[in-house]
């Protein structure tokens, strides 16, 4: 939802700016972010799957980011998958539970209304925790792309 | 396996490439790599007992 409110907000915020001249959008898309909007951008990026693409006028790969990495994340939950938490004591479960932190406020709303508390004697588990994890770390990819974007790399 | 790689194969066919159609080449390219890779890994365990 929130997605969908911040590209309808920047588009007519673009339209409104560049109406009169179409070749200074052009060039302000174009142009680079200075390094803290671009700090902020990857945080928006990491907190809301695919939020980093649209404020940066990319719709369409935010929205399916937005889509896919939330419909991974919630297969994960639906098959019986746990979400890590941070244990200095077992660092094979402090990757996973950093990784699974890589998709975002998902982790902590699911956290908070009990899902991803796993199940492991169930036959779906590993495969849970697969597109649990999977999820948050496409998502930081996803991050990456979107800190190349607004540093005009790409 | 195939949803698994499906939504992979999405990510990586729409992070890699600007254009629609390159997205979808390069996605079902990677998508027909991942399910080819698990079935090969699938017969290469295939003789070891569980």
């Amino acid at each position: 939802m929130s997605c969908w409110v911040i590209a309808i907000a920047s588009r007519r915020l673009k339209r409104k700016r560049f109406a009169a001249d179409p070749e200074l959008e052009l060039s302000i898309v174009s142009r680079a972010l200075d390094s803290r909007t671009a700090v902020m951008v990857c945080l928006v990026a990491w907190v809301v799957p695919g939020a980093g693409h649209l404020w940066l006028g990319r719709l369409s790969k935010g929205c399916i980011f937005f889509v896919a990495l939330s419909a991974m994340f919630s297969i994960g939950l639906m098959l019986e998958g746990e979400l890590f938490s941070i244990e200095p004591s077992q660092p094979l479960v402090a990757l996973a539970a950093l990784a699974d932190l890589g998709i975002g406020v998902p982790y902590f709303i699911a956290q908070m209304f009990g899902f991803g508390v796993g199940r492991v004697v169930a036959t779906t588990y590993e495969y849970g925790n697969s597109f649990l994890i999977v999820s948050g770390l496409l998502n930081m990819l996803v991050v990456l792309d979107v800190f190349d974007l607004a540093l005009g790399r790409k | 396996m195939i949803l698994f790689s499906g939504f992979v194969s999405l990510i990586f066919g729409v992070l890699m490439r600007d254009d629609p159609i390159e997205q979808c080449r390069t996605g079902a390219a990677i998508f027909a790599g991942f399910v080819l890779v698990g079935i090969l890994f699938t017969w290469l365990m295939y003789p070891f007992p569980l």
